[in-house]
């Protein structure tokens, strides 16, 4: 058998995987092994397929995801801390023909922007919101979010989430569920490949929803944060899967009719 | 001629951004300018115009909307008071930060904190030097009557496009609540998606127009050698704004001794003033600055040599006498009146506080 070259390796018909065209050649700024990577491609991909590239505006705001613009090679605005559904209303309403998405960690959607987070979601702004929870503060270096569990260590609750003195946990997905205004609400994760075609599909209805004027469709993803978290991220990957997903439990949460 | 009517300051700037052909108002209600808002939701503009008018959850939000709706380079307004407008500030430093025009009114009360439904002058600071964080500036228009509530409309909106910078019409309680003859201007058409597109694709957020790289609305850059390099521009703006868009009315000066420097409904006031200090043999005269950001320093530093004193009346604590200071650098006694929480000077006062202050003084 003759040797293998590299050049009769690289061929077309070889290919099983390639850059989603959405993104820019800017290298992520993420921590190798943390979920938001394959959660922009995701949605970059849906955009792709829908073929909505010129007729979509998303909405990054303040945390680890705050440089998403650099990466998704779409009209972007880069919202204040917890503003980003404020911003994606201004958007969505004096642009209906637009689809809009925001895409949001944690400590944005639940913690400083919960406000606008539940009035958005009550009005039924017919947008779609990323919801990326990793219990933790990743940007500035892992402090407690609203959505750390119980006994979960961070470095502002470095023994232990006491929810005796530091309050609970905070359900979002559950709670904008509950709203009139939401059509389509669902947790998922992507830290296995079959819950990534999930949570592709949820996102993708999403964005039909949207497309059909429902109301707010609303995604959350929980994901690892190896760095934060100070695993490696196959730990972060057991961690997630023995402690977040018991208590954040994967799902669709409310699904109105898609006529 | 255009329409004339009889309305409220708030009612007529109202009237104003259908005319002017805005596309979307986000706001939230609060004394003494919700007429705005009630008057917009009642005329329904967007059976008229296309416009959208929504009521938000907060100032916060209603800000980040216009933020948002701006960012695509649709004509955006927003409108608050006061305390409201404080909560304003980090949206407006983000919007002054990332280049987006848009038009913020604020209707003046009496603070510090709730402070008092009252007019008000105390929030000059405010609007001119930043009030949010960071180096920005607002463009500070102040009308005094009714008629320039609707007239600067209009011009506001041009002024933010040109320079693509949040631009604020500062109005006080009393404006805001009084009735006067109004011309209104004829209605303006809204653009089209495509007349935005055609001129404001360089930068609005309209959807990644095939052939063009994507458009980023944002005001973060942490590379610190292109922060400040943008802050340079900045700079830049700022000088131009300064060096041509300072507007001002000056009223029986051309013999005056001592000017009154005043601006929105102080500067009304002291028009009856001027008349009663002519009267009793005073040369008086009004300086009105009209545009408070950029503010006609060298206008003002003009006028020294022929000047015995100046007068601010300010409905404030004295904000505005230290711009009138460093305009005249001094060279002539310039001291301040005002009334504070609410209430509002008689033409009298401010003759006797001219007498007492600057010619026995």
């Amino acid at each position: 058998m003759a040797e293998l070259k590299l050049e009769d390796i690289i061929k077309e018909e070889n290919k099983v995987f390639s850059k989603t065209p959405l993104f820019t050649d800017k290298p992520l700024s993420y921590c190798p092994g943390c979920g938001h990577g394959v959660a922009h491609r995701l949605v970059l991909e849906v955009i792709e397929e829908m073929n909505i590239t010129d007729n979509v505006i998303g909405v990054a705001p303040v945390g680890c995801s705050v440089l998403s613009y650099e990466f998704m090679n779409i009209d972007m605005a880069e919202a204040a801390h917890g503003r980003a559904t404020a911003m994606a209303t201004g958007i969505k309403r004096v642009y209906p023909e637009k689809f809009v998405f925001t895409y949001q960690g944690d400590g944005d959607l639940a913690a400083i922007g919960t406000g606008e987070t539940i009035h958005t979601c009550n009005r039924g702004e017919n947008i779609v919101i990323i919801f990326i929870n990793n219990g933790i503060y990743g940007m500035t270096g892992g402090q407690m979010a609203p959505t750390t569990i119980p006994a979960m260590k961070t470095s502002t609750s470095p023994y232990g989430r006491d929810t005796q003195m530091m309050g609970n946990p905070l359900k979002m997905t559950e709670l904008v569920a509950q709203l009139d205004g939401t059509c389509f609400v669902a947790r998922h994760a992507v830290h296995t490949p079959v819950l990534v075609r999930k949570t592709k599909k949820a996102i993708r209805k999403a964005f039909e929803y949207q497309k059909a004027k429902k109301g707010t469709a609303f995604v959350e993803i929980v994901s690892n944060c190896n760095s934060g978290w100070k695993l490696t991220p196959l730990q972060s990957i057991k961690w997630l899967e023995d402690n977040m997903l018991p208590y954040y439990n994967l799902g669709t949460l409310k699904e109105d009719p898609l006529d | 001629m255009g329409e004339i009517k009889l309305m409220k300051g708030n009612e007529a700037i109202a009237e104003a951004f259908i005319r002017a052909g805005v596309d979307g108002y986000f706001g939230y209600p609060i004394t003494p300018q919700s007429e705005i808002i009630e008057y917009l939701m009642s005329e329904e503009p967007h059976k008229r115009t296309g416009m959208v008018v929504l009521q938000a959850e907060s100032e916060v939000a209603a800000i980040n909307m216009v933020y948002g709706a701006a960012c695509t380079g649709k004509k955006t307004v927003t409108t608050s008071s006061s305390p409201g407008v404080s909560l304003m500030q980090e949206g407006l430093s983000y919007i002054a930060g990332s280049e987006v025009p848009c038009v913020v009114v604020n209707v003046v009360r009496g603070g510090p904190g709730l402070g008092t439904i009252q007019p008000s002058q105390a929030d000059y600071f405010q609007s001119t030097k930043g009030g949010g964080h960071g180096d920005y500036h607002l463009i500070v228009l102040a009308p005094s009557s009714v008629q320039e509530m609707v007239d600067f409309v209009p011009w506001a909106f041009d002024l933010a496009y040109k320079y693509r910078n949040p631009v604020m019409i500062q109005s006080d309680g009393v404006i805001g609540q009084m009735m006067e003859k109004v011309e209104l201007f004829e209605q303006m058409p809204r653009l089209t998606n495509q007349e935005i597109k055609d001129k404001y694709d360089d930068w609005a957020l309209t959807g990644r127009t095939p052939g063009r790289e994507h458009n980023v609305i944002t005001s973060l850059d942490l590379v610190p050698e292109r922060q400040e390099k943008f802050n340079h521009k900045l700079e830049a703006k700022y000088k131009i704004i300064e060096q041509t868009e300072v507007k001002y009315e000056k009223i029986m000066c051309d013999d005056a001794d001592y000017i009154f420097v005043a601006y929105g409904s102080s500067s009304r006031i002291c028009q009856k003033s001027i008349a009663i200090a002519r009267e009793q043999g005073l040369k008086v005269g009004l300086f009105r600055p009209i545009t408070l950001y950029p503010f006609p320093y060298k206008e003002i530093m003009e006028m020294v040599p022929q000047l015995k004193g100046v007068l601010t009346v300010e409905m404030s604590l004295g904000q505005m006498v230290e711009d009138v200071r460093l305009a005249t650098e001094f060279k002539v006694p310039v001291e301040h009146y005002g009334r504070v929480g609410g209430m509002i000077p008689t033409p009298e006062e401010i003759v006797d506080a001219l007498k007492t202050k600057i010619i026995g003084g």
